[in-house]
């Protein structure tokens, strides 16, 4: 949750009255709000948290990161809430079957 | 040395550590201030792969382990009402209350739904008029400005069925409790790259000059946490206490000037209790009075909370950096990530699940040489 998670800009619109788009992060796609980057262009990385563009980020850096965190397993229980849920219900039940 | 071989540029890393260790005369204590680089450093290796006069210690760089109990109490009792709608981070649903978790309120029934962005349950507040919709609203400086957008959005589209229960937490007056703590061991600081990039590096000046300490900005990398231990042996041994930025490609002085706006609008700051640790004044923030009715502590009454810790759990020590997770006689036995003790043994940031996953069992697996 508190992790930054780079992604590139692919779309930029608005909806609900903020600057919102959609980013790639390694193939899964997110709607994020660009409310704190408005600058930021198509094609553009960010580091993004909890759907939130905070900084921007080299193209380098950010596929090194995204190669790392896929590593790590986190980039799917990071962006997919359901994957978060089901993994939690995973050791929560397996912890009362013990 | 398995570890090194895993590292994206295992010759840099290399390089890195010679410099490190041809630098380091004397027995240095520092302190990493974020979940994400606790677990890059275990499960990469970092501590074994540092000369042995460079130890590190983990600090409360979990947000989700120092949410205060009696607002993990207070969330439980909200998310248990009929009628309530409440969202929350997925980290948050198994960490221990004094009876259950939320995990638990969801499966008897309550309507607890886990979402990736704060934004996420200000849409379903639009889609549920006729039901109130909370959002549980942690973190540091990282998690603040969307959870403050949230809050914002509501406001200006009028939604009165949306509130957040507001537990913010600070870096910087964590740092100085633990540097005026009279046990405290820490010489140094690598501070949390990403909390960086929101609130920008200034904050910490005076906290490196009074207690002098140099605080380095590091990323979470294998890469970027050896350069900022670098720069951090560099400084020490030179006598030196500054704050420094080793990690520029994400980090700028003055942090998201935008996102600091925001937060400057939404909340204020307030004293705060750490779970584990205790009051620290003015380390939280809470919704300030022009979005005061959007919080949901006032809208939903709960009395009656009377908060019970495990008696046998040391996640404050952890913490704090007194003990590492390994010298808890629960750890590993009564308390593992599937029947979690404490906060710091559930949460992917907290310091314990990052010893166990990574197989730190035993004390010469990971303690201070």
């Amino acid at each position: 949750m508190c992790l930054g998670i780079p992604g590139k800009v692919i779309e930029i619109y608005e909806r609900d009255g903020a600057h919102m788009g959609k980013a790639d992060f390694d193939g899964i796609v997110k709607e994020i709000c660009l409310e704190y980057l408005p600058e930021i262009e198509i094609g553009d990385y960010a580091v993004v948290h909890v759907g939130f563009a905070i900084t921007r980020l080299d193209e380098e850096s950010a596929m090194e990161t995204l190669v790392l965190m896929k590593q790590m397993g986190v980039l799917k229980l990071e962006l997919d809430p359901d994957a978060a849920l089901a993994a939690e219900a995973r050791i929560a039940l397996d912890g009362e079957h013990r | 040395m398995k570890y090194l071989d895993e590292f994206r540029d295992p010759e840099l890393a290399r390089t890195l550590l010679d410099q490190i260790a041809a630098t380091v005369t004397r027995h240095w204590v520092m302190m990493e201030v974020c979940g994400g680089q606790t677990h890059s450093i275990i499960r990469n290796g970092i501590d074994k792969l540092l000369p042995p006069e460079v130890e590190l210690v983990h600090g409360p760089g979990c947000p989700v382990c120092v949410t205060p109990l009696d607002t993990i109490d207070k969330a439980l009792a909200i998310a248990a009402q009929p009628g309530v709608i409440f969202c929350s981070f997925g980290d948050m649903l198994r960490v221990p209350g004094s009876d259950r978790d939320l995990f638990r309120v969801k499966s008897e029934g309550g309507d607890v739904r886990v979402v990736y962005s704060p934004l996420d349950a200000f849409r379903i507040a639009q889609q549920n008029p006729d039901r109130q919709v909370v959002f549980f609203g942690i973190g540091f400086e990282t998690t603040a400005p969307a959870n403050a957008m949230a809050v914002h959005m509501a406001k200006t589209h009028g939604l009165t069925n949306f509130s957040m229960l507001v537990s913010h937490v600070l870096v910087p007056p964590a740092i100085e409790a633990i540097c005026s703590s009279p046990s405290n061991r820490v010489q140094a600081f690598l501070a949390a790259g990403h909390v960086c990039s929101v609130m920008g590096y200034a904050d910490y000046a005076p906290l490196a000059e009074k207690y002098h300490v140099p605080i380095v900005v590091t990323g979470f990398e294998p890469l970027d946490i050896l350069e900022g231990i670098r720069k951090t042996v560099l400084q020490l041994e030179a006598g030196r206490a500054e704050v420094e930025n080793a990690y520029p490609r994400a980090v700028q002085r003055d942090g998201n000037p935008d996102a600091r706006r925001m937060l400057a609008d939404v909340f204020s700051v307030t004293d705060r209790n750490w779970r584990g640790i205790g009051m620290i004044p003015g380390s939280g923030w809470e919704l300030s009075e022009k979005y005061r009715d959007f919080d949901a502590a006032r809208r939903f009454t709960v009395t009656d909370i009377v908060t019970k810790e495990s008696e046998i759990c040391r996640s404050g020590e952890v913490l704090q950096g007194l003990i590492k997770p390994n010298q808890c006689e629960a750890f590993g036995t009564l308390c593992t990530p599937r029947k979690p003790l404490g906060a710091t043994m559930v949460s992917t940031e907290g310091a314990c699940a990052a010893y166990y996953n990574y197989g730190r069992f035993t004390e010469s697996e990971g303690a201070p040489r």
